[in-house]
């Protein structure tokens, strides 16, 4: 009897409600079921997305054709998409991560509050944006005032492959497309750390004062070590977010084959970005070789974002990072 | 402590303001418009020698910005000490990183604006008409002799309309289960575990491979059960299949956001429910789910505003229509950002692409607009409907 007060059993209970007691197994067993789909869910997108890609994956196999469509083997088609991929989102987490966490340490230690309210708004606004309106900004304004840049960076630092090949003059190139990506992740991180750099503890914070440090002091001795794990997570996750996003990608980058230069017309691809333009007129073959693609991206991202949470729940003793 | 005010306070008329010591070994206050001002006129030198003929305004201001930054410091260090110009260089820094977080967010606003309400005052047909029968000839002649712009996006908002009613349709019911499941049942057993760690997953699935998945799936159950000619392939394009795709991206914000909201009710009122001998579920629809209704109302229409915004997952799930088509069971289906994606990528008349631009820029208008009336809304459900903390 000692857990009537918590969930009221069959004796204590008034007379005429026992539709209630069916209404409680039925109840509970629908939310069971919910969560059951979830799981469902999530095994169904890996289970689905392997038996429609099992014909690109061993052609020989699966399907009546020896090989694949577009290339000799799956790897040979996949691997430039797959390094596009992973570049465009390193180069768009390097230039992203140390603004957002300024405008993080921003919000969370340097504004006056009147200011910090709202400038976490704007940052919310700007993960609002639909990517398609990135990607139509990107391709119509950025990519032109990039191509200056990219000529300078042509000019005087050719001699780095990343700034070799000829300088695209349409500016519509793996570098913008990265720089679009850095734009579009940057509020995901940002926002992520302004939660963790609140919760560092307000007494550590002001024994570091009290010892006579300056602001940055402080901020390095006691909001960096608390939020380590919180901001590694919040890159990871911002990654997982850079590696597919699709729209920014394929309206800015006019795509081809892969290439060391980041500043060319023409050359690289990223599986988002090669699906989203192929997939809509694929069928055949040329589906499953594209449905593939997708399973390397969900194998990627589910890797990243296994790791961010995998380091979030190490630390979630001592950190504010949950 | 008497002592030191007092010597402090006799001791300020007489010397002046310099001498006072607890400003003592600080830079005068005007130091940084001294050194502001300082880098501007340098950085014009430098600009105007590097430019050549021309000035570069955006050149000048980096190069400024970078001078001020390194001068502050220098200035610091010499008449205060390193610590404290370190202290003022990461603040600089910090600074600078605001400011050029905001230059984009002006930018893509400002190109939506000035691009897409010129042509949404001049032609608000555009709100009401489909592409029906929108040839490239209208758009050459629209280019070349200043004829109306022909064509719309009233298919787009339809099926953006229907695409996601049907997804929040499918997804708040489940995101609304599992949470209660995970806040009132699951109490940290290894399952609910199971269930936040794949709907955290779940969050990371890149929205493309949700689309991928909701057209294999669609395509397996239909050639499965009716059959694999042409015409049955034809039919895995339809609104629904964007739905469920979408559904994957919602039901993990769906269910994050529910979560927070039902673990804020306070034990004390589910408590009180059970002592008047109330059934747990009954509590669970009149104690627990309306006192945290405004917080969830809130998070749905968070999702729904995210969901409305997707491009990629329809686009490889709902095909790409002309028309406006009402019905999501059959046939393919446009939604506003695949027609802005569209209209981009493949403009009507590929020898005249203005037009077909303007129509993106004027769609995309209406989609930021949409969007952000959402989440407008979400914060005022938020905030308007929040329970009561006192006087109960």
């Amino acid at each position: 009897m000692t857990d009537t007060a918590t969930e009221p059993s069959r004796e204590t209970s008034l007379k005429g409600s026992r539709g209630g007691a069916a209404g409680d197994k039925v109840f509970s067993g629908l939310a069971l079921a919910a969560g059951i789909i979830i799981l469902l869910v999530l095994a169904f997108v890996a289970v689905f997305l392997v038996i429609e890609a099992l014909p690109a994956l061993w052609p020989t196999v699966f399907s009546e054709q020896d090989s694949i469509e577009s290339a000799d083997t799956f790897w040979q088609y996949v691997w430039p998409l797959m390094a596009g991929t992973l570049i465009a989102s390193i180069i768009a987490i390097i230039i992203a991560t140390p603004v957002a966490i300024g405008i993080a340490l921003y919000i969370s230690h340097y504004a006056p509050r009147s200011i910090a309210t709202p400038v976490g708004y704007v940052i919310d606004l700007l993960a609002a944006i639909p990517s398609v309106v990135f990607g139509a900004w990107g391709m119509s304004v950025l990519a032109g005032a990039m191509v200056p840049i990219y000529g300078w960076l042509h000019d005087y630092l050719g001699w780095i492959p990343l700034f070799g090949g000829s300088a695209s003059t349409t500016g519509r190139t793996l570098l913008t497309s990265a720089v679009v990506l850095a734009v579009m992740i940057l509020p995901i991180i940002t926002s992520l750390c302004r939660e963790i750099f609140l919760q560092t503890p307000k007494l550590h914070e002001e024994a570091a004062l009290a010892l006579g440090s300056t602001r940055w002091e402080m901020i390095k001795m006691t909001v960096f070590p608390f939020a380590r794990a919180g901001i590694i997570s919040s890159i990871m996750l911002g990654l997982g977010r850079a590696l597919g996003e699709t729209m920014a990608v394929t309206l800015v980058l006019s795509g081809g084959p892969f290439s060391w230069s980041l500043i060319s017309s023409g050359a690289n691809q990223t599986i988002p970005s090669e699906i989203a333009l192929n997939f809509p007129e694929a069928f055949g073959m040329r589906q499953s070789e594209l449905i593939a693609a997708g399973l390397m991206l969900f194998i990627i991202t589910l890797v990243v974002n296994m790791l961010a949470r995998w380091i979030v729940s190490r630390h979630k003793e001592f950190s504010g990072a949950n | 402590m008497t002592t030191t005010k007092d010597t402090v306070q006799q001791r300020a008329p007489q010397t002046g303001r310099k001498k006072n010591s607890l400003t003592a070994g600080q830079m005068p206050r005007w130091t940084w418009i001294a050194v502001l001002a300082g880098a501007l006129v340098v950085a014009a030198g430098i600009t105007a020698l590097l430019g050549g003929g021309g000035f570069s305004w955006v050149g000048w201001l980096i190069i400024a910005a970078v001078l001020y930054v390194l001068g502050m410091y220098a200035t610091t260090s010499v008449l205060e000490n390193r610590r404290r110009a370190t202290d003022g260089f990461w603040r600089n820094l910090v600074w600078a990183a605001f400011i050029l977080a905001l230059i984009p967010l002006v930018s893509v606003i400002w190109a939506v604006i000035a691009n897409g309400l010129p042509t949404l005052i001049e032609t608000p047909q555009l709100l009401w008409r489909d592409m029906k029968g929108v040839t490239g000839a209208d758009d050459i002649a629209t280019q070349a002799e200043g004829a109306t712009l022909a064509g719309g996006f009233l298919h787009g908002l339809v099926g953006t309309l229907m695409i996601t009613l049907l997804a929040t349709i499918i997804s708040v019911p489940i995101g609304l289960l599992t949470s209660i499941y995970l806040v009132e049942y699951g109490r940290g057993g290894w399952f609910s575990r199971a269930i936040v760690f794949f709907v955290d997953v779940m969050t990371g699935i890149p929205s493309i491979v949700a689309g991928l998945f909701a057209f294999a799936v669609v395509q397996v159950v239909i050639t499965t059960f009716i059959g694999d000619g042409p015409r049955q392939l034809q039919m895995v394009k339809m609104g629904l299949t964007a739905a469920i795709a979408l559904s994957v991206l919602m039901i993990p914000v769906v269910v994050r956001s529910t979560e927070e909201m039902l673990r804020v009710v306070p034990n004390e009122l589910r408590e009180a429910s059970y002592a008047l001998g109330v059934r747990k579920w009954r509590t669970i629809f009149k104690v627990v789910l309306p006192t945290a209704m405004s917080g969830i109302a809130s998070g749905v229409t968070l999702a729904i505003a995210r969901v409305t915004g997707e491009t990629a997952p329809i686009l490889v799930t709902a095909g790409f229509i002309a028309t406006t088509n009402w019905n999501p069971f059959d046939g393919w289906m446009t939604a506003l950002p695949v027609y802005i994606y569209r209209q981009l990528i493949n403009p009507t008349a590929p020898a005249a692409g203005d037009p077909s631009m303007e129509r993106a820029w004027a769609a995309a208008l209406v989609l930021i607009v949409i969007v952000m009336l959402l989440n407008l809304i979400a914060r005022i459900i938020a905030k308007a409907f929040a329970p009561k903390k006192t006087g109960r």
